[in-house]
């Protein structure tokens, strides 16, 4: 497939995206770079000068809401994409209406707590949606223990191991690697589907 | 009882018991879990009535932080 192919398929498809932190605004960037038609992006938070380890976004950027800085950082690369952002906290009683017309959901949050809340929310009330959890990437190396598996219509990209902790923090190379490999699954989803 | 558990065949002396059981039995203490049996999630508030039986297939995910 050449890349004005896949661009012709992916511009009419629509990506949900849990959160705008290391995994979510990492695995945005490369989406829109590809050329998917819409973002649909949901975070509550503002950027620190603590999250520029790892995630996309600017030391000017630092106090922005995340959903605005993020939608001005793809905009720069893509114009073309129609970012929607929705500045809340999501929860089991908004996900399926805000997700509703994505064909994936990308489950890119911080907390085991929250990712739970979105995949148990997003299996029972959405069971036919494709849904892609990053899970396992804190600390440096082990190139080797990041994988990607299915089960069903969810997709686990991580090691499934290294959670975070002081001693062992979120930093560029292995969130980059985690998110880009969701992009990886999406753009694959989204390309089979069709 | 037999079940396959995250793929892997594994036997128990019960003839079916709840998922709480289950994780006790397994020592599955994370928190935060997802469990599946036969491609149906499980959910949370369910663990203590949610019976897993003789060839089940049952998939439990641990949930960790960080993103």
């Amino acid at each position: 497939m050449t890349f004005e192919e896949i661009k012709g398929i992916i511009k009419d498809k629509t990506v949900g995206i849990a959160g705008a932190g290391g995994l979510g605004s990492n695995c945005a960037v490369a989406l829109a770079r590809v050329g998917v038609g819409r973002l649909i992006i949901a975070d509550f938070d503002v950027v620190s000068e603590n999250n520029l380890n790892r995630q996309y976004y600017f030391f000017d950027q630092i106090g922005e809401k995340k959903t605005f800085a993020i939608k001005s950082n793809i905009l720069r690369i893509n114009p073309t994409i129609e970012v929607v952002t929705h500045d809340k906290m999501l929860t089991p009683e908004n996900i399926s209406k805000i997700f509703m017309d994505c064909d994936v959901i990308v489950e890119a949050f911080d907390h085991a707590d929250q990712k739970g809340m979105l995949i148990e929310t997003v299996l029972s009330q959405m069971p036919e949606m494709y849904v892609v959890v990053g899970l396992g990437m804190a600390g440096w190396g082990m190139n080797d223990s990041i994988h990607c598996r299915q089960i069903g219509k969810m997709f686990i990209c991580g090691d499934e191991v290294s959670e975070i902790s002081p001693e062992l923090p979120p930093i560029a190379p292995r969130v980059g690697i985690v998110s880009n490999m969701q992009a990886n699954v999406v753009l694959e989803i989204l390309l089979d589907k069709k | 009882m037999k079940i396959l558990l995250n793929n892997i065949p594994e036997s128990f002396t019960e003839d079916k018991f709840t998922i709480t059981e289950l994780l006790k039995v397994k020592n599955f203490t994370f928190k935060m879990l997802i469990v599946k049996i036969n491609g149906k999630l499980v959910k949370k508030t369910e663990y203590d009535t949610v019976k897993v039986n003789d060839g089940d297939d049952v998939m439990v995910l641990h949930l960790i932080s960080g993103g």
